[in-house]
Parts: structure tokens; sequence; C-alpha cells
């Protein structure tokens, strides 16, 4: 992988978390680093734990294979190996790679000198995974009620969660949140498809730039965000929709026990009409 | 700005929280293999209000068998003519206790004081009714209410009408209004005046369908691809009405009954989808056969608006409870309430062993259900 010749700049020492020079170098494209060791450390240990709980599991069907926490009768305690201790080390790799995937992001940022806004991003995904695995079971009292790894069981599992508060598309959290998700691709997908317009035009057609972007939605609906405001409001709404599904599984279970339904009885039950 | 975005993003998520009014700790319970999610969640704050609402009532001491029967002492004894003159009298100072309304805890609530056999007062002829019934649902309904069985109580809690009963919906208005038929739903507020099942957009009566005919409830399509089931999201919709008239009338979620990845399947339901299973037949076939026919009896005013009898319901026994009164018995310690008793040629027989174990149950104390866990006995 050749190193094209003005990349080398950006290649500059320093700005490490921890570690100092020991992993401050290059594999190829890839910047190392001390979290970028304990990210590959995390990852290769925790897809080999799945790979050894598919093996002494009842299937090698890829849908389902399942690894599952432990029943709610350990509580927040150690459970054994093969009756959801499996589950509870994957958990902690899980949570270590990415982690450690977001410091090396904060790393590199330091060396580049930029603000932190990637890794903020993606630390709202990472809040709503340790939300869903730690801080709900934590609330409830057992790690049994975190989600198992598997790709069916875990739609299952998402399924009965759901039907525990009977209709969970009645979560105000919740509608926050998928809300949120569809603003996001709604607005990547007009962001995308406008850029493109612009910046890949038919053969022959000449490339238009920004004031063609921002006539095109002056036109269409009397406003332009601009190219810097849409990058900002895609940061709001994507990090968001992260942190309203925290939001959104949190309060179920230990702040609801109800069917989501009857949360809207407020609305019912405002002064004015009653 | 920045700092106020963020206060009024802590803000919102503290007003979703407070909003909710609930906290932990909260007790669960698994359901299913571990990770699967069928749990239920009970706040103990809330579940002690409903375990105070229902304490099982009064039990009278038990009554000697041996006596001569009722029916040859006293005249019109018709459904309990198998009981001993004191099995008799116990029953009907139980229903006194049971059912007659708090100002008028006696006898001619029912009776006729000048001649106790006399039908003229509506309420005696319900009450014989009714009796038939018990008696039914305890020798007849076993599927459904195992031997924990049912006394007056259950439904009545001390009271002349129960507390939860239903009739059909005369429907909430403007069912034919400028945006096309409601198909009686997508209201707040019923046509009785009442709100809707867990306050949600779906059908508002379910129970003249199910509980009164016997419309299709499983409507589900049980192949991942369309392969003839003509079933429509409407028939759904009323299914799930009934549902979550279930749910909340025990107090569960869905996963009580159901793996919710194959609503359809009986090898992945637990076995108390088939408790239930039975229970929708019982309610149904109790309204027609006992509520129905006892429409030109009842006055008026306990009629609905439509002119139809009070009809019962899951709610009616289980007001909120997985099992009537969490799964104490009042029924054991009244064997005269448990279906007719074999015809005895001989007079004299000793006292049935039975109310001894069934003394001893109504003085266990109904806290005690608080630590009994959901799963145990199978739904009975």
């Amino acid at each position: 992988m050749a190193m094209l010749n003005f990349e080398k700049k950006y290649r500059v020492r320093g700005g490490t978390l921890l570690g100092g020079d020991l992993f401050d170098f290059w594999l190829g494209a890839f910047y190392v680093g001390f979290f970028g060791v304990t990210a590959a450390f995390f990852a290769l240990l925790g897809t080999a734990l799945l790979v050894y709980g598919a093996a002494i599991g009842p299937t090698w069907n890829l849908w389902q294979i399942s690894i599952a926490p432990p029943d709610l009768s350990y509580g927040l305690g150690l459970a054994p190996l093969h009756e959801g201790g499996l589950w509870q080390i994957v958990t902690i790799c899980a949570i270590g790679a990415f982690v450690s995937w977001a410091l090396r992001e904060v790393e590199i940022c330091r060396k580049l000198g930029m603000g932190f806004h990637v890794p903020v991003a993606f630390g709202s995904a990472i809040l709503a995974y340790v939300t869903l695995q730690v801080v709900r079971p934590v609330l409830l009292g057992a790690w049994g009620h975190a989600f198992p790894y598997g790709i069916y069981s875990h739609l299952d599992w998402v399924s009965n969660v759901a039907y525990q508060y009977l209709h969970f598309h009645y979560n105000p959290a919740h509608m926050v949140a998928v809300t949120l998700f569809f603003t996001t691709v709604l607005a990547l997908a007009l962001h995308g498809s406008l850029v493109l317009s612009a910046l890949n035009p038919q053969p022959g057609e000449v490339v238009k730039g920004a004031e063609h972007e921002n006539t095109f939605f002056r036109d269409n609906i009397g406003y332009s965000i601009g190219t810097l405001g849409i990058h900002r409001f895609g940061l709001l709404v994507s990090v968001n929709a992260g942190i309203w599904s925290a939001i959104c599984i949190v309060v179920s279970g230990p702040f609801w026990t109800r069917s989501w339904t009857d949360w809207w009885a407020w609305w019912l039950n405002l002064p004015i009409w009653t | 700005m920045k700092m106020h975005i963020r206060l009024m993003a802590a803000l919102i998520a503290f007003g979703v929280l407070a909003g909710c009014g609930e906290r932990p700790p909260i007790e669960t319970e698994q359901l299913g293999y571990r990770g699967t999610g069928m749990e239920q969640n009970r706040n103990p704050r809330l579940l002690q209000k409903v375990v105070a609402a229902n304490q099982i009532g009064n039990i009278q001491p038990p009554a000697d068998s041996s006596g001569p029967l009722a029916k040859d002492i006293y005249q019109n004894v018709q459904v309990l003519s198998d009981l001993s003159i004191g099995e008799f009298t116990r029953v009907m100072l139980s229903m006194t206790e049971w059912v007659a309304p708090a100002e008028e805890k006696n006898c001619t609530y029912c009776h006729n004081a000048e001649n106790y056999a006399d039908e003229g007062k509506y309420t005696y002829q319900v009450a014989r009714s009714m009796l038939k019934m018990t008696r039914e649902i305890n020798s007849e309904w076993k599927e459904h209410v195992k031997d924990t069985g049912v006394t007056c109580h259950t439904c009545h809690r001390g009271g002349p009408v129960p507390s939860y009963v239903w009739f059909t919906d005369p429907g909430a208005g403007r069912e034919n209004a400028f945006v096309g038929t409601r198909a009686g739903q997508n209201s707040a507020v019923t046509g009785l005046g009442i709100t809707t099942i867990g306050h949600s957009s779906l059908p508002y009566d379910p129970y003249s369908a199910y509980l009164l005919g016997d419309s299709p409830i499983r409507v589900q399509g049980d192949t991942a691809l369309p392969t003839g089931n003509r079933s429509s999201i409407k028939q759904a919709e009323w299914t799930y009405s009934l549902m979550v008239h279930m749910s909340n009338s025990l107090g569960v979620n869905c996963t009580y009954c159901h793996n919710t990845r194959a609503w359809s399947d009986w090898e992945q339901s637990r076995p108390q989808r088939t408790v239930a299973w039975y229970g929708i037949r019982m309610a149904r076939s109790l309204n027609n056969s006992y509520m129905v026919p006892l429409t030109e009896v009842f006055p008026a005013h306990r009629k609905g608006p439509l002119g139809d009898v009070a009809k019962v319901n899951c709610e009616t026994c289980h007001q909120g409870a997985y099992k009537p009164y969490f799964g104490q018995s009042m029924a054991k310690a009244y064997p005269e309430l448990q279906g007719t008793k074999p015809v005895v040629t001989e007079p004299a027989m000793a006292p049935a062993e039975s109310t001894d174990g069934a003394t001893a149950a109504s003085t266990k104390p109904v806290v005690a259900a608080l630590t009994q866990p959901l799963s145990s006995g199978g739904g009975r």
C-alpha cells in the first residue's frame, strides 16, 4: 500500500493518551496506537469466544447461533462459563473494543489538531449499547435482562421485550428515536443526492458548486441549510437517534413496568377536560 | 448556545423519566430460556395496591354435612338440594356477606321476609342462577379454575354488582364520520363513557365479538409467506384488543403466555396459554348460558344502554391478579359450591375432611402471594 506523497506530513508523532511512543506507528494505512492494540485484542478475544460458544452450542447454523446472558437468578453476579459466563466475558470484550476504538479516534484527532466530533458521535452508539447491556440490567438487578448475541435470538429478544410493555410503539422516547433515525436517513439521502447532482454531472456538463446546491433547495423549499449546516444537522439528528434509543430502553422496566399505551393516560387526565 | 441545547436535552430526558412515575427496584421474573426476553416486570409498590384490593372474603366456619337435607326442611330449594341444613345455612350466610349491598346486609335483599320460598324478588332468581353457575364453574371448568375454584366473592367482593362487568357498547358516536367509519376504535372514550382498553386505539368492545359471539381469535397466518390466510389487519386489531384486555385483567404482559416470535405456536407458548384458552371459552359459555338468559329478570337500572344484561370478562374474576386473590382458594373451604354432591343414601356421614385444610388456607396471609412465583402451579 503505497503512501501518497502528501500523506507523510499528516503522520506526526505524539497526541497519544496512553503508551507514549510505544505503539505510535502505522501499519500500512492504519494508525496503531495503544488503543488500536487493545481494540484488536478485545475484538479477537470476543470473536473467538463467540466461536467457542457456537462450538459448545447446539448448532452451527449462522442464523441460529446464540450466546445468551445468564438466568435472572444469577443477578449481577458471575455466572458459570456455559450458563451465561461466556456472554459476560464477550460483553466486556465488546465494550473494551468499542471504547478502545473511540479512544483511538481521539488520538488521531489529537495528532491532527481536529475537533473530537467523530469519537463523540461514535460515543452515542456506544452509549446505546452500554445502556442496553449494562445500565438497564444493573437497574433491573440482573445481567439476564440484556440481549443475547445471535442473529435471530437478539431479534426474538427485541420482540419479547417490546411485548413486555404490550405496545412499544407507544413508548414516547421510542417514538422520538425512531423519528430521528428516519430523519437521519432522509437528511443523508437528500444531502448525498444533492452533492452528487452538483459534483458528478453527466459527461460534457460542468461541475457545479455550493451556490447551485443552495439555490436548488431555496427554489424547492424556500430555504437551504448550507454546506456546513447540513453536517451540523446530520450530526445532531444522528447522535440524538442513539441517545434517544438509549433513553427509550432504559425507561422500559426501571422506570415503567406497565403497558406503554397506559403512559398516555396523562393526556386524558389533563385538567382541561377532566 | 451549546449549553442551552445540552440543558434542554437534559431537561427533556429528566422529564421523560419523571413522566414515567416509576423507579427501581423492580421485581422481575424469568419465564423462558435465558436471553429470550420472556419476563414479567412488577413494580412492588404498585403491586401492593393490587394485593390489598384482592383479599379473600370472610369464610364461615365449616358446617356439619350430616344433618337433614335443606330441601326437606325448606320449600323451593332447587339448586342446593344436596346440602344438609347446616351447609345450606352456611352458604346463605356467606352469600349475604359476599353479595348483599353494605346498606342491606340481610336476608331480605333476596328473600321475601314473609315467605322465604317466594321467587318474587329478581335478586332471588338471579342468585339461584348464579349458584348453579358457580357449581358449574367449579365442576365443569376445571381446565380453567383447576382446584382453586370460585365462590360468589371471587366476582362480587362484597357488593351486589361485581366491579368489573361489561355491557355491549353503543359506540362513541360519529361512527360514520366524514373521514369514514371508526370500526369501533380510534376513540379515547367509548360509548359507555369509559376509557378504551389500555388507553389504546384498538377496538373498545372485543367482548361482544369474542366473549358473547365466537368470532375467530387466532387470525394470524402460520406460514412465513402468505398462503391463503384472508384475515385482515382489522381482525388482528380486534384480537389484540381482547389480548390487551386479558393482559390488563391479569396484570401480566404478553410473554406470560406467548413467546412473541411465534404467537400461534402452542409448542413455544407457556402452559398458561392453554389455561387462558379455556378461560375465553368459559367466559363465553357463562355469558350465553347464564347471563343472557337473565335479561328479562333484571330490572332496567341494572342493564346497559342497549338493554343488555351485565356480562363477565376476564377482569370480572381476576381483577388485576394473574390468579384471582393471587392464587389463594376460597372455594376449597366451600365444598357446598363444588358442584352437586353425589346422592347419599345413608343419612349419617363423617364430616368432610377437606374443610380442615380449607380453613387453614383461609388464615394464610395474602402477602405471601407476593413471594409466590408467577410460574408456579402452571396458572392454576
